[in-house]
């Protein structure tokens, strides 16, 4: 028998997730829509009496004008537009108890979509707790379909949707279909039946707004902020060490496995390619959750959209939204997860731009060969209160915030252009978020990470390791195709004073920034653990290398996009091909203007 | 900048000063896309409409309360709805 399958349709912060995880035991099957990068998630539902029903968790909309790519998704879905993805039978409308007066008419637009409906109040708690007083059989009546109050985040809150599941169900017939398609006269007819249903004691949110006199207080609001930043990037350096020491130990023990192996190119296939290369990635994945849980925490809390409000004045001076706040300081870390959290962007153009720009934030796989580089050519003497080393640190990273915010500015007025693009955002109420929601979501997370570490990496760790190890005979990867590679491109990199064995490294670096350390190593032939190249480098790069050489290298790792993760991320989170390409272009293109201005300037200088 | 207007001679909503509650009376007709945005996101005529707190730069964007609702809009949004303020 075929089972009923019933969509989960409301305002986004109105505890649609926490229902669906809750109801459907946390067992969901998530993809995307085809084409979008927009989230697909059912699951399946059994209610007491014992049926299946399977449940689809749409994304938020708050009416029928889909301003946003997941709400013209959820739309399509609704409608039975989407080739991979079945019209539902049914709608369960959720809505927030407590703005039900406000949001009231988006539940009439919804009646227009001729499924059968029920509506689901959620958050009863909190409506009582503001004084909130709602006459549910009158509502039931005026609208015309069955209505139930239910606090969705306790098994005892849920108790009125999970017992009359079976009579819901049946209640909920087809839709006469509304008079009026007008917004302004829906409106109209919401606020007459919630005026007859509804008795306010207060304005409500008592809490909430207290709360906000301090986070969005002009001067101790941005304070706030700034500290909780720092404070996860804090988290996200210091806790990480501990798990990212155990992966690293982990990949070379299988290493060392994969070596034993009798067959000499199986064992370098495995040991030096697929291990080393998958292995070079993984060891990101404690900053990546770390940064992955906050960013989920900061979601349901409902801080997420005043980190959005608070910046929003500066952000759009360079034409961007206050939304693209927690995207681009993320990248800070890594900029796959910064790309994906740019989903939460409404407008497109604004998400664009914003994706655009992330790789130019300094990710952590840049500081060591960042390290490596200022460790062995720049002296430790300080200048002034600061020291050398660190000032060339500092220079880097703002290198690539200033950058960024001339890019986006260039990207707005050219590529990206359009009307202003608005912010309209609803500021949620405050909220303890949920543990199972938060462990649903970051596993998903976590497991779309580990699946693209083991596919697009594992795909490239091969390729690379073909191109380092063939053709035999030689005398080590001078000789093989990365040599051979290396040096036709070579002449490319004469002007900004790269020698034939770094633009050698550079082929292997593709794969992940900090890949390029090692590849150094492997070309000038420093052998021994990994400390050991390291040091054993630097003295070797001392020797190599002019300070100018040094310096444009710096300059190139600000901008070029060595890392095929990130490529790949924004080639899905972009879906396009032509936008990708172009990033990786501009890219390029601005790291070899840069090395190449740092290098002749230097030599002339210095020289 | 003055925001503040003790009469309740009608205006839109990005003049309005802070704390002072008010009434949407309708929207301004120019722009029926953004107009269709905010009716969606809940801004109706007869809606209370407050501001809780502006933006350091300009005064934008504006938080504002709607109803029981809170929302985060830029002036240029908010210069779309019509107000008075209560009597």
């Amino acid at each position: 028998m075929n089972i009923k399958s019933i969509a989960l349709v409301g305002a986004p912060n109105t505890g649609k997730t926490t229902l669906f995880n809750a109801l459907t035991g946390g067992r969901a099957k998530t993809g995307n829509y085809p084409g979008v990068t927009v989230e697909k998630r059912n699951g399946i539902y059994t209610s007491n009496s014992g049926k299946q029903y399977e449940l689809i968790d749409l994304p938020g909309i708050y009416g029928l004008s889909g301003r946003s790519t997941d709400e013209k998704v959820a739309l399509q879905h609704l409608r039975g537009d989407i080739k991979t993805a079945q019209k539902p039978d049914m709608m369960l409308a959720i809505l927030d108890a407590a703005r039900l007066q406000t949001h009231l008419h988006s539940i009439l637009q919804f009646k227009q979509l001729g499924l059968p409906m029920i509506l689901v109040l959620n958050m009863m708690d909190m409506a009582d707790r503001d004084g909130l007083k709602i006459d549910l059989e009158k509502l039931e009546q005026l609208l015309g379909f069955p209505v139930v109050g239910i606090t969705a985040s306790r098994k005892m809150g849920r108790k009125a949707l999970e017992d009359n599941w079976d009579e819901l169900l049946q209640k909920a017939k087809l839709p006469t279909t509304a008079e009026t398609t007008k917004l302004s006269e829906l409106q109209r007819q919401a606020r007459k039946i919630a005026k007859n249903t509804i008795q306010q004691t207060s304005t409500g949110r008592d809490l909430t707004r207290l709360i906000d006199r301090f986070t969005l207080h002009p001067i101790l609001g941005p304070i706030l902020l700034l500290a909780i930043m720092f404070f996860i990037f804090q988290a996200v350096y210091t806790w990480s060490g501990l798990p990212m020491s155990w992966i690293e130990a982990g990949v070379g023990w299988l290493q060392t496995m994969a070596y034993g192996i009798k067959i000499e190119w199986l064992a370098s296939l495995l040991g030096d390619g697929i291990i080393a290369g998958v292995g070079s990635i993984l060891v990101f994945l404690p900053q990546i959750l770390i940064l992955f849980g906050f960013i989920i925490i900061l979601e349901a809390s409902g801080y997420m959209a005043r980190s959005a409000f608070l910046v929003d004045g500066l952000m759009s001076k360079i034409g961007l939204n206050g939304q693209a706040l927690i995207p681009l300081l993320s990248s800070f870390a890594c900029a796959i997860p910064g790309i994906m959290a740019a989903r939460s962007i409404k407008s497109e153009r604004d998400r664009l731009t914003t994706i655009m720009i992330a790789p130019l934030m300094t990710c952590s796989a840049r500081l060591p060969v960042y390290a490596l580089i200022i460790g062995a050519f720049i002296p430790k003497t300080s200048v002034g209160l600061f020291n050398l080393p660190g000032l060339v640190l500092f220079t880097l990273y703002i290198a690539g915030i200033i950058f960024a915010i001339l890019v986006a500015f260039i990207l707005r007025k050219t590529a990206t252009k359009g009307p202003p693009q608005h912010l309209l955002l609803e500021l949620p109420g405050y909220m303890i978020p949920k543990l199972m929601d938060f462990i649903i979501a970051i596993l998903s997370r976590a497991w779309a990470f580990i699946r693209k570490a083991g596919t697009i990496i594992f795909a490239t760790s091969v390729v690379l390791w073909f191109l380092t190890s063939f053709p035999k005979g030689g005398s080590g990867i001078r000789d093989s195709f990365a040599g051979t590679l290396g040096s036709w491109i070579e002449p490319i990199f004469r002007p900004i004073g790269f020698s034939l064995e770094t633009v050698i490294a550079l082929v292997p670096g593709m794969a992940a920034r900090e890949v390029v350390v090692a590849a150094l190593g492997t070309v000038y032939a420093v052998k021994g653990s990994e400390a050991e190249i390291e040091a054993g480098l630097a003295s070797v790069l001392q020797n190599a290398w002019s300070l100018p050489s040094a310096l444009s290298f710096l300059a190139w790792y600000v901008f070029a996009p060595q890392c095929f993760a990130t490529i790949a991320t924004v080639r899905r989170e972009t879906n396009s091909r032509k936008w990708t390409t172009f990033m990786v272009t501009y890219l390029f293109l601005l790291a070899w203007i840069a090395a190449f201005i740092t290098f002749q300037l230097s030599s002339l200088l210095l020289g | 900048m003055i925001y503040a207007r003790m009469t309740n001679e009608p205006t839109n909503l990005d003049q309005l000063a802070q704390h002072k509650p008010a009434q949407i009376t309708g929207f301004e007709q120019g722009k029926k896309p953004l107009v269709e945005k905010l009716r969606e996101i809940g801004f109706a005529e007869g809606d209370e409409v407050e501001i809780l707190h502006r933006g350091l730069i300009g005064g934008s964007p504006l938080c504002v309360r709607l109803n029981s609702s809170i929302i985060a809009l830029r002036k240029i949004e908010a210069s779309q709805i019509q107000i008075v303020l209560h009597p």
